[in-house]
Order: C-alpha cells, then structure tokens, then sequence
C-alpha cells in the first residue's frame, strides 16, 4: 500500500529523535527512554525490509524478536545501574557522576 | 469498485493518523521537562510503532510490541522515575548551546539517512513467499534460527543475574 522509502524515513526520524535525546538530556533516565526510541527506530527498519524485500517474510520478524529480547535485558541492566548510582549519589543526573573524570 | 475505494482511502487515513501518534509521541518523549510526559510519551510512541508493525503485514511482532515495550519496559521505566528528582521542584534551564548542538548533529544524521533511503534502488527478491505465520516462526525459531534463540535466552539469563547483582550489591555496601 505504502512505499518502502515511507517507512525507512519514519525509522529514520525515530532513531533521529532518540540520538537528539540521547545528546541532550542530563537526566539518566530521559537517555534511556531516548535509546529505546532508536532501537524502535532500528526495529522498524527491519521489518519495512522484511515486508518489501526478502525472499522469507521470517527472517526479520526473528531479528525484531531478537532485538526486543536486547532492549529488555538493556533496560534493566540500566535501571539496576541508575538504582546503584542513586545510592551512591543521590542524584541521576550525569553531570554529577565524575568520580572517574581524568 | 466505490467502496473499495473508499475503503483504500480509510486504511490510508489510518495510516497517517498512526504515523502522527508515533511521531507526537516521540516528540514528548524527548523535549518535555517532566520525565512522567516523556514515560507517557514513550508508550504513545511505541503503541504507534505496534500499529505500523500491524500495517506491515504482522500481527505477531505488533502483540510482542505491546507486551513487551508497552507493557514491560514501559512500568520498570516508571518504577524507575520514583528515583528520580522530586516533581514540585522547578528544573534548570536547558544550556542553549548544548541543545542547539544536539538538534544540528542529528538532523545532519537524519538528512545523510534519508538521503541513502531515497536514493538507493531498492531490489525485491525475486520469489518472495507470503508466509507471515506464527507456526512458521517458530518452526524456524526451533530449526535453522536456534542459534538466535539460545543466545537471546542467555543474554536474559545473564542481564537478570547482573541486574539482582548490581542492586543488591550497592544496597549492602551502602548499609
């Protein structure tokens, strides 16, 4: 119905908008909402190509399902890190987390 | 021939309608203060993305969407915002450099992707088979993709090993 470039600009704007918040956000949490944007992103991708040109419409609906798996192993890797930091810190925010600046 | 046509446009209409969700989801996501909008955000935008994935021909992976981000990622993320700085206090003033920077680097990203996206002849495969079931994925999952499986589940078990470990840990050593 619709055309690949369609989607491949959608994702493309996705994992834009996440890298933007991934640049400029100072609250750990804001980065990760953002890093889940770009792997949305990258998933869309995926699966606009699967659906318009591979021989086995399978393929990338196992690669999206692998990718899903990560991004859920990533978040809470990352939110056990932003709970062991706050302890530490009492604060989530990155500018203060210098202890190993050179 | 009328309603089909009309039915075209209905779908097409969904469709926009879906992208505009995805894409104000993603925009409160990343450029509100409050870090509840952006959680709020986030699930509008990944809810979208399960439309699209519906619009793509495959119903599975849309149900996996919802469960998985919406319904997963998503709440551990609110759990997570209880640590984060108190509501009522009023933010710091975003550092205008750093923004401006931020928005140049990734719309020179955008720009050089969707330049390769539009410029790029893309070539289907010449037999394409239209198989988008559920049995199929899991016969492949079990026969030729097992590798993925196997490392996909390991990946879990570890990150949950690591996550109890990281948690835990700081908690005894700040105690």
């Amino acid at each position: 119905m619709n055309s690949l470039n369609t989607y491949l600009i959608i994702s493309a704007f996705l994992f834009s908008i996440g890298l933007v918040g991934v640049l400029q956000r100072r609250n750990l949490i804001g980065m990760l909402i953002s890093v889940e944007l770009m792997l949305n992103g990258a998933n869309l991708n995926f699966m606009a190509f699967n659906r318009f040109l591979t021989p086995e419409p399978v393929v990338g609906q196992i690669i999206a399902l692998a990718i899903m798996g990560l991004a859920a192993a990533e978040a809470a890797i990352g939110l056990s890190i932003i709970l062991a930091l706050y302890r530490k810190m009492h604060s989530i925010n990155i500018e203060q987390a210098q202890r190993l600046k050179g | 021939m009328d309603t089909s046509s009309s039915l075209t446009a209905l779908a097409q209409a969904a469709f926009w309608i879906t992208i505009g969700f995805t894409i104000t989801g993603a925009c409160i996501a990343v450029f509100a203060r409050n870090i509840l909008y952006n959680v709020l955000g986030l699930a509008l935008a990944l809810t979208g993305v399960a439309g699209i994935y519906l619009f793509l021909g495959s119903l599975f992976i849309a149900l996996m969407q919802l469960l998985i981000y919406v319904g997963a990622i998503c709440i551990a993320i609110v759990f997570a915002i209880m640590l984060s700085r108190p509501l009522h206090l009023d933010t710091p003033p975003r550092p205008m450099p750093k923004v401006v920077m931020a928005v140049a680097a990734s719309a020179v990203f955008f720009i050089g992707l969707a330049g390769v996206a539009l410029k790029t002849k893309w070539v289907p495969a010449i037999e394409r088979s239209t198989d988008y079931s559920v049995v199929t994925i899991g016969h492949m999952f079990l026969t030729r993709y097992e590798l993925v499986f196997e490392v996909i589940s390991l990946v879990l078990l570890v990150a949950i090993i690591g996550a109890i470990i990281t948690a835990g840990f700081s908690r005894r050593l700040s105690s």
